[in-house]
């Protein structure tokens, strides 16, 4: 048998093995091509486990040995240890909470028993949804200013000239200065006995927001200024009016480039939601880090180490998925390439 | 303090009814609401106005009684539904109560009264109980115990000599200056009980650790400075000494242990050994939140009141059952082993050093709880001593301004109608009937000074180093 085939076998048959994670994620297992699109991403994997593990063993912090793979794969297993005992706590605590109430409406019929939510802390995978839920909000919300803002700049060389200086000025600004100011207006203006949604979440989906807003605006006007000259005389024959021009024409053709830049965003977006959950201690994925480090307890690099992979592998995932996406979008699937 | 009268009256029937009320409650089961059911005419406590609260703390090991509160269930009996959020910082953690993010916090005994008085950010904060006695230490990093360990006196076992008192580091701090160094040291708020422990004990020792000047907006601490102090925050207080940033600070648990267990320095004096038994962490809420929701902050104060008697019981049983609930990443989330060492009455100096200190936390023995005016006093006369205060005060200012952050009032609601309900014992507080809010004249200061809340500014003239009447920077 040869290498390929024990390859290509295993990817039909293990659930679990990295092979068929590759090919869930949409790389084509193609026997002639596995050499190269599966067994070397292998070696390389594995080449880089044994320098990490290796380089561990000697680096030694005050907080004990820099975690090797086998101790942060432990601990992954501890993280989802954590969070169904944390599950099973919450299930007693709306039992509590259901008897509690029910003994305060016999003493006190006026009582109107409410169920309110665990109040236990959020486990490592409530992290995880919390950040991602986070990132997409904040990268729809963009993506529904940018697009239309970027098509109208596209289209209008005069309003391209004023808004093009505020674009520049603000594009290279790091999302985190902006932080402590939408901390405060959120502060000043969301105010509400009962809110929908907490000011936390508000401050980081809004932060994310404004790191997506510039290269979706400049990728969407650079694609529909750049529109082809054919296009724009076939438009013009057929005397389309503004919004169908819009419609059939410039939106098909700039896809590639929104697409680009929606990809761009996200990619950054998802580094910079991060990097302010730890600033602003907003639950996610950058809170546990930050937390983890705080507490300096013998796992935390370890557990630390799981965030940072399971922060990559998922912003590897967000980076297919919008790719997955292009393709779908794109009428001319050869430019939709990684 | 009108409602305080009938409730007054009504405790001396208590005391007789005791062993029936235990009775009855015994029979009810320890419900949340016994108190509702063998309510009296003069004092009934209803249920909470607000139900769900969030509750901040900073990862230190003096959080235990939020933690026990919420792990042991009491503050589910009360009706009440926790979440316990750690905050990043003192000055996060005090905006978070002052902008209702959240209800209440694990608070330094001097935020609630710098918050009043306006020094810094300016809020009416009360606290209804007093967290903790002891509880710090001050830890200096290997190379400058190094330097220190030959000034200090060796027992017969070659053992350094307790209490280690700044006269040691003098020669070192003497040493840094004439090299043209700075020599600065850590610690975590400019209102915190740390500050001043630390400035105490170097001033002690005949350091100079500098004054404030609000009012010419020097708010650094650092003007005639022999060692400079800033601010750092606690968990991040090992790596900042570990980086050479500071030579030495002054925190709470775990984060001196930490530096044993890490190897990065060595723990030289415990606040205890600096004044024995001193008032540590409050409980600080808004005095708005009081009025609006006052059995919920009723219910807040028996929930703690029971969690530090739990703490305390049988003289610390419960404590490793503690340390075990504190380890866990959303509380303090330092190792067992690191909290164990201070909890469980042992205090680790020197690598191996292992000394007991049985009372290095105490939180609820010796009325820890009650929150006497005396104690606020003591941190005032502090503010004053470093100028923080810049202006004298009169006594009677210093009795007005304790009286109104701290409120023994509440306390005592929350205790007798515990007592109601047997849950707690009349005895373990102070006597209320005759209790004034002030301790006796406090002596075991390293210092050998005797301290009387009653007479701040006596007090403030007794220091070598420091303001005193009359001085303004």
């Amino acid at each position: 048998m040869t290498d390929a085939s024990v390859v290509s076998q295993s990817v039909n048959e293990g659930k679990s093995s990295p092979l068929s994670f590759l090919a869930g994620l949409g790389i084509a297992v193609n026997p002639g091509k596995v050499f190269s699109t599966v067994l070397m991403p292998i070696i390389g994997i594995v080449v880089f486990l044994l320098i990490w593990s290796g380089a561990a063993r000697n680096i030694d912090t005050s907080l004990g040995k820099f975690p090797g793979p086998v101790v942060v794969w432990e601990q992954f297993g501890s993280l989802y240890q954590e969070h169904v005992t944390e599950r099973e706590k919450a299930e007693a605590f709306y039992q509590r909470q259901e008897k509690r109430n029910a003994a305060r409406v016999a003493k006190d019929p006026d009582y109107v028993p409410k169920i309110r939510a665990y109040t236990g802390k959020e486990t490592f995978l409530d992290q995880i949804a919390t950040s991602l839920v986070t990132v997409m909000s904040g990268f729809l919300l963009a993506a529904l200013v940018a697009i239309p803002l970027g098509i109208a700049i596209g289209l209008n060389k005069t309003l391209n000239a004023a808004v093009n200086p505020i674009i520049q000025i603000f594009k290279p600004v790091s999302p985190l200065a902006w932080l402590p100011l939408v901390t405060m207006v959120v502060s000043a203006l969301y105010i509400s006995p009962d809110p929908l949604v907490a000011k936390s979440f508000l401050n980081s989906m809004i932060t994310v927001m404004l790191c997506c807003l510039w290269p979706m605006v400049i990728n969407t006007s650079v694609g529909v200024s750049s529109l082809d000259r054919d296009l724009i005389n076939v438009s013009r024959v057929l005397r389309l009016p503004a919004l169908k021009h819009v419609q059939k024409i410039v939106l098909p053709a700039s896809v590639p480039m929104i697409f680009t830049g929606m990809r761009l965003s996200l990619g950054v977006a998802w580094m910079v939601l991060i990097a302010a959950e730890m600033l602003a201690q907003n639950p996610g994925l950058g809170k546990f880090v930050w937390d983890e480090f705080q507490n300096g307890s013998s796992n935390s690099l370890a557990r630390i180490m799981v965030a940072v992979i399971v922060i990559g592998v998922i912003g590897f995932g967000l980076d297919r998925a919008m790719l997955a996406i292009q393709r779908f979008a794109s009428w001319d699937k050869s430019k939709a390439t990684h | 303090m009108k409602w305080l009268k009938p409730f007054k009256k009504a405790s001396v029937q208590q005391v007789a009814r005791l062993s029936k009320v235990a009775a009855i409650s015994a029979v009810m089961g320890v419900s949340a609401f016994t108190g509702q059911a063998s309510a009296k005419a003069d004092f009934e406590l209803g249920y909470p106005e607000k139900e769900e609260l969030t509750i901040g703390f900073i990862k230190l090991t003096d959080m235990a009684p939020i933690a026990i509160a919420y792990e042991k269930g009491f503050f589910e009996d009360e009706g009440l539904y926790v979440t316990i959020e750690a905050q990043a910082n003192w000055k996060v953690l005090l905006d978070g109560v002052i902008d209702g993010r959240l209800d209440g916090a694990h608070m330094l005994a001097g935020q609630p009264l710098a918050a009043t008085m306006g020094f810094g950010t300016k809020a009416n904060i009360i606290t209804p109980f007093s967290m903790d006695l002891n509880g710090n230490g001050i830890t200096v990093s290997n190379e400058i115990w190094a330097q220190m360990k030959p000034n200090i006196p060796k027992m017969a076992d070659g053992r350094p000599q307790h209490p280690i008192k700044a006269d040691a580091l003098k020669p070192v701090v003497e040493k840094f200056q004439s090299e043209g160094k700075p020599f600065n040291m850590g610690m975590v708020f400019p209102v915190s009980t740390h500050n001043y422990e630390l400035r105490y004990w170097l001033a002690a020792g005949g350091i100079h650790p500098g004054f404030y000047a609000p009012h010419k907006g020097d708010t650094s601490g650092q003007i005639d400075a022999d060692a400079l102090l800033s601010v750092t925050p606690p968990p991040q207080m090992p790596s900042t000494m570990e980086a050479g940033t500071i030579y030495g600070y002054c925190v709470g648990e775990p984060w001196n242990q930490q530096a044993v267990f890490k190897n990065i320095g060595v723990p030289v004096v415990t606040d205890y050994e600096i004044w024995k038994n001193n008032p540590e962490k409050v409980f600080g809420i808004t005095e708005e939140f009081y009025n609006k929701y006052p059995n919920t902050t009723i219910r807040l104060t028996r929930a703690l009141i029971r969690a530090a008697q739990w703490l305390d019981a049988n003289d610390n049983a419960n404590r490793p059952e503690a340390v075990k609930i504190l380890s866990q990443s959303n509380y303090v989330g330092a190792d067992y082993e690191v909290i164990a060492n201070s909890m469980t009455g042992t205090f680790e100096y020197e690598k191996g050093d292992k000394r007991p200190v049985e009372d290095f936390n105490v939180f609820f023995r010796y009325n820890a709880t009650y929150p006497y005016y005396s104690d606020a006093i003591w941190y005032l006369t502090q503010m004053r001593r470093w100028g923080q205060i810049s202006e004298d005060k009169s006594d009677e200012w210093y009795k007005e301004l304790a009286a109104k952050v701290y409120r023994p009032d509440i306390y005592e609601k929350a205790a007798l109608s515990l007592v109601d309900e047997a849950l707690v014992k009349l005895q373990d507080f102070p006597d209320f009937e005759s209790e004034d809010g002030f301790r006796d004249p406090q002596t075991h200061f390293i210092d050998n000074l005797v301290y009387n809340g009653k007479k701040p500014n006596d007090y403030i003239n007794q220091f070598n180093i420091g303001l005193k009447q009359g001085d303004r920077i």
